[in-house]
């Protein structure tokens, strides 16, 4: 996995599925044209002010509700580089992970870095970088739940296993 | 130290004597279940993964249920690449249009048993726990692993005790007694934790009723509601015995009580299922429309409460009324009964089994500046359509007497006479 770099966007307690992506997109499975209505009951205009690359920060319960998985991949697929919270939602920490969308815990994240600025997160170190240095820890995960990321998600974890499955 | 009955199902899941919570474990699962909103991206994924025969298809289920009878075309597509998926595998769980309605209530009146674990792609399958199963909700990626390994990974969650003392009075029913839980541990209050119902107040309580409590868990971020198996359950299953029970030196990582004999219909105001106050305090709200269905107050008992309520009454001309049962033998057997006449005779409508307009796909979308009092689980920004639309959660006693009123209404007046 390369380096995750990128602009800061601050979000607030509680981001939950239906504002990520609202329950009328759930028809759609492109990640493409799921992206375009990302976060749209809360920012509307999100995906096309977006960079690739850039950083949520959220506080406590980020992606409550649903286990609807159009909601990571319409983030991953906008651009957002990776999710950074105080504590997830279980669902939605999975889904990430299992698309290969990095989501991080921290404690004290929301409070030390500014909307917009750029940081830079150390998964294998368990910190976010800012500009000037300074790092901010994050928790760490179990073992295989890392090695299942910086593999690219369970998906990729699957085709490992299953693409020489002999076809039926 | 004993263990509570979620930890002796993953244990025994795992194949293991003993589990404890915070461990990671590999489970086995008993039952996986698609629908036609999530299944379609886990076929997307194993279409990707270039191999889709489930482990078994004795084990998995497939249902349509949110938007039922396909309402475009891309819905009618979805629909058909599920149906194409069960054919091409002989998969013969597969509820077709007409003979479904909301997965959950087809999971709990066909399928899942005490001590199964069961995997779903929806969040809300932790209400199958009110059967003495574990039972957790996924995401669709999640689930294309399981279709093709039969297992899953699992943290061992820390288990809440939500003890449940005397009975319920005339007018109140389990959802005010899970949005008054809610209410008070807040919508992170249960985060990764199994949330057990016990106490004498659960043996009160019917399956439906416990079905509604453990619906909503994962509105507390919970990953199950859990219910000790008892013989109403036994009954309901239909099984021989029950044994996976918690024990009583069980650890707990929290107990909170409630009082069922004081307690009084709650209603969840917007835009937070915790933001939780008593009815009668919740002051004068309009209601644009009143929505009885969905996974969590669809079934039988809801729709008997709610006839009784509306029988010989009218729906106000203010609002409108949609009932929808939560699958066809609950429909029919409300037809049999005669509630459904009573909802129409009332100026409702009454709707196919299906998820209606709970999560704003189908059959009732709310728009600018409406208000929904309805009797599903979440009430987040645009849920039921609008993003300037308000949903109040409420129980199926309080949505009938809305409707009768056209604004949010104590249920309990209409109980004597």
């Amino acid at each position: 996995m390369k380096e995750i770099k990128g602009r800061v966007w601050l979000f607030g307690n509680d981001v939950d599925t239906d504002v990520i992506l609202p329950g009328k997109y759930l028809v759609l499975t492109d990640p493409k044209d799921l992206a375009k209505h990302a976060l749209e009951g809360l920012v509307p205009g999100f995906a096309d002010r977006i960079k690739q690359g850039d950083i949520i920060i959220a506080g406590k319960n980020f992606g409550c509700g649903s286990s609807r998985e159009h909601a990571p991949l319409a983030l991953k697929h906008a651009g957002v580089g990776a999710i950074v919270a105080k504590s997830f939602s279980r669902i939605f920490f999975r889904n990430a992970i299992n698309i290969g969308l990095p989501v991080v815990m921290s404690k004290d994240a929301r409070e030390r870095v500014s909307e917009g600025e750029t940081i830079t997160i150390d998964l294998e170190g368990g910190a976010l970088v800012k500009g000037n240095g300074e790092r901010i820890a994050t928790e760490g995960y179990p073992d295989f739940l890392l090695k299942m990321l910086m593999d690219g998600g369970l998906l990729q974890n699957l085709k490992n296993k299953f693409s020489k499955v002999e076809r039926k | 130290m004993g263990m509570t009955i979620s930890e002796k199902i993953l244990a025994k899941a795992s194949g293991n004597k003993t589990v404890h919570p915070g461990e990671y474990t590999i489970g086995k699962i008993d039952l996986a279940m698609i629908h036609d909103l999530t299944g379609p991206l886990t076929l997307r994924v194993l279409r990707e993964v270039g191999y889709d025969r489930p482990w078994d298809i004795e084990k998995v289920v497939i249902i349509l249920d949110h938007q039922v009878p396909a309402n475009s075309t891309v819905t009618a597509q979805l629909h058909k690449d599920l149906r194409e998926y069960a054919k091409k595998h002989g998969i013969k769980n597969y509820h077709e249009v007409g003979r479904q309605g909301v997965c959950h209530q087809i999971l709990a009146e066909q399928y899942v048993k005490p001590g199964m674990l069961v995997v779903g792609a929806d969040s809300h399958t932790c209400t199958l726990g009110a059967l003495g199963a574990f039972a957790t909700g996924i995401g669709s990626t999640e689930m294309a692993s399981v279709y093709l390994t039969g297992e899953m990974w699992f943290r061992v969650p820390e288990t809440i005790r939500c003890s449940l003392k005397n009975r319920l009075k005339e007018g109140v029913s389990s959802k005010d007694i899970i949005l008054k839980i809610i209410g008070s541990l807040g919508v992170d209050g249960g985060l990764y934790c199994a949330a057990e119902f016990t106490g004498e107040g659960v043996g009160t309580l019917s399956v439906d009723s416990r079905l509604t409590m453990c619906n909503m868990a994962i509105e507390m971020g919970g990953k199950t509601g859990i219910i000790n198996p008892d013989k109403q359950t036994i009954d309901y299953t239909g099984v021989k015995d029950a044994p996976l029970k918690s024990d009583p030196d069980a650890a707990y990582y929290k107990t909170i009580e409630v009082d069922l004999a004081t307690l009084e219909p709650q209603v969840a105001m917007p835009h937070s299922v915790d933001n939780v106050k008593p009815v009668s305090e919740a002051g004068n709200v309009i209601a644009d429309q009143v929505f009885i269905g969905s996974c969590t107050n669809g079934r039988l008992e809801d729709l008997e409460v709610a006839a009784k309520i509306l029988a010989g009454r009218r729906v106000s001309p203010s609002t409108r009324l949609i009932v929808i049962p939560a699958s066809q033998r609950i429909y029919l057997e409300a037809e049999n009964r005669g509630y459904l006449r009573t909802f129409i005779q009332a100026g409702g409508v009454v709707c196919n089994p299906n998820c209606g307009p709970c999560l704003g796909g189908h059959m009732g979308i709310l728009a600018d500046g409406e208000t929904c009092i309805s009797t599903s689980n979440r009430n987040f920004i645009g849920r039921m359509g609008s993003t300037a639309a308000k949903v109040y959660l409420a129980s199926p006693q309080t949505a009938a007497a809305t409707a009768i009123e056209g604004r949010l209404a104590d249920p309990r007046k209409y109980m004597r006479g």
